[in-house]
């Protein structure tokens, strides 16, 4: 089966320096990789190169269809969160209700928390089509309850035939291959 | 989705301030007449200039708020994932922009007119004149402010880059050149998205 997600050979870097080299991944349908490692290892360019924002500097990378969750909102923060979050997704109310923010649609997204704002970054991947996703530190500011329905949402999203490929320092819930960076 | 993000920034700039620019528009020719003294034989002949300079310093207000702001939020980023090439981006930007000042600019030049003694005939050159250029200024706002996004101090740099830039609009434009004017406002505009498509790739870290 053709990988959703697949580095070949593939070395990056950022700024003069060089991050990592001869990398090589693949992410079938319904699996999950876990990247780990310290502060600055790399782990955030390895997700947007990933996601097609940086470039490869050598080696090859194939990409499915993606969405991204990352520490950018990409939200107009002088609109309501439905409103806002409406420019991305075709049922707003979907979304927020996956990520348990129903309830904050009409609130103005200046005004949310650090933790309702990355319920509703993720919010937009949970009614999105695409076959991949790419998270950056998902549990940054979720609290017990988010990190839960975050967990929920991966797993359903597996079990359709996703793949997740997420970044993060910290232990993530549920069942992961792991890749770890070298700092 | 272009057509979606060209309104949104449409809306994005009517909710914000659009009148700033037309307000300093109006205020720098109000300036002129205080300046050079009530002649209006002197007025008239200065008009047109007078016209272009205001309109070359409104232009210089909104940059900072055309691309900063949605590359730090990762609107840019979203964007591209969705499958918009920069250049279109870009392209919806300019077109968003020179809605919010353009036509406003339009109205505003007939008080400014007055201002300075401007007589119908040649305001209805400098009207065309105006609604040849501006789209290019949008086009040279939106460029500068993509290759500024992210900088310090990048309104300043701005000023620095757009100005130039804007010579040749600002030249036949007071010389009332219409077909040099629609030339070369043609070759910026249609060169602006390619610019700031490059500069919005570069900038990503």
């Amino acid at each position: 089966m053709k990988p959703l997600l697949r580095f070949e050979h593939v070395a990056l870097r950022r700024g003069g320096r060089l991050l990592f080299e001869d990398l090589d991944l693949a992410l079938g349908p319904g699996e999950a990789l876990h990247v780990a490692g310290p502060n600055g290892s790399g782990k955030s360019s390895l997700i947007r190169l990933a996601a097609g924002l940086l470039r490869e500097e050598r080696g090859r990378v194939e990409r499915s269809a993606l969405a991204l969750a990352d520490d950018h909102i990409a939200l107009d923060r002088e609109l309501p969160l439905k409103s806002a979050l409406g420019f991305w997704v075709p049922s707003p109310n979907a979304a927020m209700e996956a990520l348990g923010i129903g309830s904050l649609a009409e609130v103005l997204v200046r005004l949310l928390s650090s933790g309702q704002l990355k319920r509703a970054t993720l919010a937009r991947l949970a009614v999105s089509a695409v076959p991949l996703w790419l998270l950056d530190e998902p549990l940054n500011a979720l609290d017990v309850d988010g990190a839960r329905l975050l967990q929920r949402q991966i797993e359903t999203h597996r079990a359709r035939g996703g793949a997740i490929l997420a970044a993060s320092h910290q232990p993530l819930p549920g069942d992961w291959r792991r890749l770890d960076l070298g700092a | 989705m272009i057509g979606r993000l060209a309104l949104r920034d449409l809306r994005r700039a009517f909710s914000g301030a659009a009148w700033l620019p037309i307000a300093f528009f109006l205020l720098v020719a109000t300036l002129v007449p205080f300046a050079i003294g009530p002649d209006a034989r002197l007025l008239s002949r200065i008009a047109i200039g007078t016209l272009w300079i205001a309109a070359l310093t409104a232009a210089l207000l909104p940059i900072e708020r055309l691309i900063e702001p949605d590359r730090a939020d990762g609107v840019l980023d979203q964007l591209a994932l969705y499958g918009l090439a920069e250049e279109s981006i870009a392209a919806a930007k300019i077109v968003a922009h020179w809605l919010s000042f353009g036509p406003l600019l339009l109205v505003a030049a007939i008080p400014a007119s007055a201002l300075l003694a401007m007589d119908g005939a040649s305001l209805v050159r400098a009207e065309i004149a105006l609604a040849l250029g501006t789209p290019a200024l949008a086009g040279l706002a939106v460029a500068v402010a993509a290759v500024t996004a992210g900088l310090p101090r990048a309104g300043s740099l701005a000023g620095l880059l757009l100005l130039p830039l804007a010579v040749p609009l600002l030249i036949f434009g007071a010389a009332d050149a219409l077909l040099l004017e629609a030339a070369v406002s043609l070759l910026l505009t249609a060169g602006a998205p390619f610019v700031a498509g490059a500069a919005i790739r570069a900038a990503r870290t």
